[in-house]
């Protein structure tokens, strides 16, 4: 049985997709089997990102509606054999199309065939973020250092907290160092000092993530770009390795600082 | 007639103070209240009203009884009943009290969009995040960051106070009194602070150390040992 770990944000435009996208990508590079679900039904763009946007023949209302099988509807990427696969969102129809049972269906119908199905959840907190959580075991809050972002991440988080699922887990996003260094833009420790929930990993804003996603191609693929390098990380944390946070150049000491100086008044 | 009495009558500086029996039935003690009334002339000779102070013991009286007592003692006479006093509170009441005087201890985040009610005081071991809010009866006590809103003695309250850790609330709210927060950055306090309603009656945030002056009533142990 595979693992569902749903992908929100609560705010638009802070990089659900492009992350749902990278991790799926990085996870298949693992050899795990991997299926990614769009749930952002008449808005999607998970293939887009991916490349498949003209191999879609079915999408995931028909599967919810019955008009197709799921093994119809997905889509294969061709980079990496048979390990990586999109559920496409319909495009044609709304968020209300499907309902969160029908989520739940298919989600542990594709449990049975994946080592992970990554939902991609639209922004906001109606029918299609319920639908989106329906059928995950776990989620990843994604935000970017900004309040606006924040605050809505702590929204999500709140609403994720009353479901039955694992804790929630963090990842900030288009952190700019210069920035942070400047006092312009909130640091990792501000953000995870107001949510206060496990910090999975931190993205560094990076010209190499659009590049990528002109091209249609994922910039985990690309080994020497520091959002890359991030997105391989938080894969490899998911699978349940330590692996160390990437230290961004111009942080000095980083946000364990503190609890390290606790334990070092044990010795 | 028996021995015991039903109604005893005693004249205090403030008044009458009745003591209705809670052994006899409720329409025995009310038709003894009533003859004893009647010929206590003397009351008749007042001018001013007389205020009747009245005791039930372990009886507890319904709506429609203290009705049908008001009547007997005001009719005709110039008698007015200042209070009613039991020894016993119903169970709802007992209820009530013990929840507005229960401190709630609460292990968790208010995050946005949250909202956190209790009846009594509320110990919070978490922060309240911006767009949260926590609501309380009684007082508010937060072990962590204040960010959002706090709303102590909801309704009416106006003694109740709010104490934080760290204060970086966006309002405060005690009883009907809103107050936010300055529009330019103060420096960020470290310090536990308190905020209440003072005599002009703004909600002020001050030094913890001011509440034992201001707030005597907020100890709640029991006296006794050291």
């Amino acid at each position: 049985m595979g693992e569902a770990i749903v992908i929100t944000s609560g705010k638009g435009g802070v990089g659900k997709t492009t992350t749902t996208a990278n991790l799926g990508t990085a996870l298949a590079m693992q050899g795990k089997k991997v299926c990614l679900v769009d749930t952002d039904i008449g808005l999607r763009n998970l293939d887009v990102i991916l490349g498949l946007e003209n191999r879609i023949i079915y999408d995931l209302v028909d599967v919810a509606e019955g008009r197709c099988k799921i093994q119809q509807a997905l889509v294969r990427d061709k980079r990496f054999d048979d390990l990586l696969w999109l559920l496409p969102a319909a495009q044609s129809s709304d968020k209300t199309a499907v309902n969160g049972e029908q989520m739940k269906t298919i989600v542990n119908e594709l449990k049975k065939d994946f080592d992970y199905i990554l939902i991609d959840c639209p922004a906001g907190i109606e029918q299609g973020f319920q639908n989106a959580i329906a059928g995950a075991d776990q989620s990843i809050v994604v935000t970017t250092p900004e309040h606006s972002a924040v605050r809505d991440a702590d929204r999500i988080i709140g609403l994720l907290e009353k479901e039955p699922m694992d804790p929630p887990r963090l990842i900030i996003n288009r952190i700019r160092t210069n920035m942070v260094k400047d006092g312009n833009m909130l640091d990792v420790n501000d953000v995870t000092n107001i949510l206060a929930i496990e910090l999975l990993g931190i993205v560094a804003d990076d010209d190499e993530v659009l590049k990528a996603s002109y091209h249609g191609e994922p910039v985990v693929l690309n080994p020497n770009t520091s959002a890359g390098i991030a997105y391989r990380n938080i894969a490899r944390r998911i699978l349940g390795e330590s692996v160390p946070l990437q230290q961004l150049d111009n942080e000095p000491n980083g946000f364990f600082s503190r609890i390290k100086k606790f334990f070092g008044a044990r010795v | 007639m028996p021995r015991t009495q039903k109604v005893t009558i005693k004249g205090t500086k403030d008044g009458l103070s009745l003591f209705l029996s809670d052994t006899s039935s409720f329409h025995e003690v009310l038709e003894e209240l009533d003859a004893k009334l009647a010929i206590a002339e003397k009351f008749k000779d007042e001018t001013h009203l007389l205020n009747v102070r009245i005791h039930t013991g372990n009886r507890l009286l319904t709506d429609q009884q203290i009705e049908e007592i008001e009547h007997v003692v005001s009719k005709e006479r110039n008698l007015q009943i200042s209070s009613i006093e039991a020894d016993v509170i119903s169970k709802d009441e007992a209820d009530r009290l013990v929840k507005e005087t229960q401190v709630h201890v609460v292990n968790k985040i208010i995050r946005s969009g949250q909202v956190f009610r209790v009846q009594g005081d509320l110990l919070l071991i978490g922060d309240v995040n911006p767009g949260g809010k926590v609501i309380a009866s009684g007082n508010i006590f937060i072990m962590g960051v204040l960010k959002g809103v706090a709303h102590a003695g909801y309704p009416e309250n106006r003694e109740a106070v709010i104490v934080g850790a760290q204060m970086r609330p966006g309002q405060l709210r005690i009883a009907d009194q809103i107050s936010r927060a300055p529009d330019d950055e103060e420096p960020v306090q470290n310090e536990t602070e308190c905020a209440y309603i003072n005599q002009e009656n703004e909600i002020i945030i001050d030094r913890l150390q001011v509440l034992r002056r201001i707030r005597p009533e907020l100890n709640r142990f029991i006296e006794g040992g050291e």
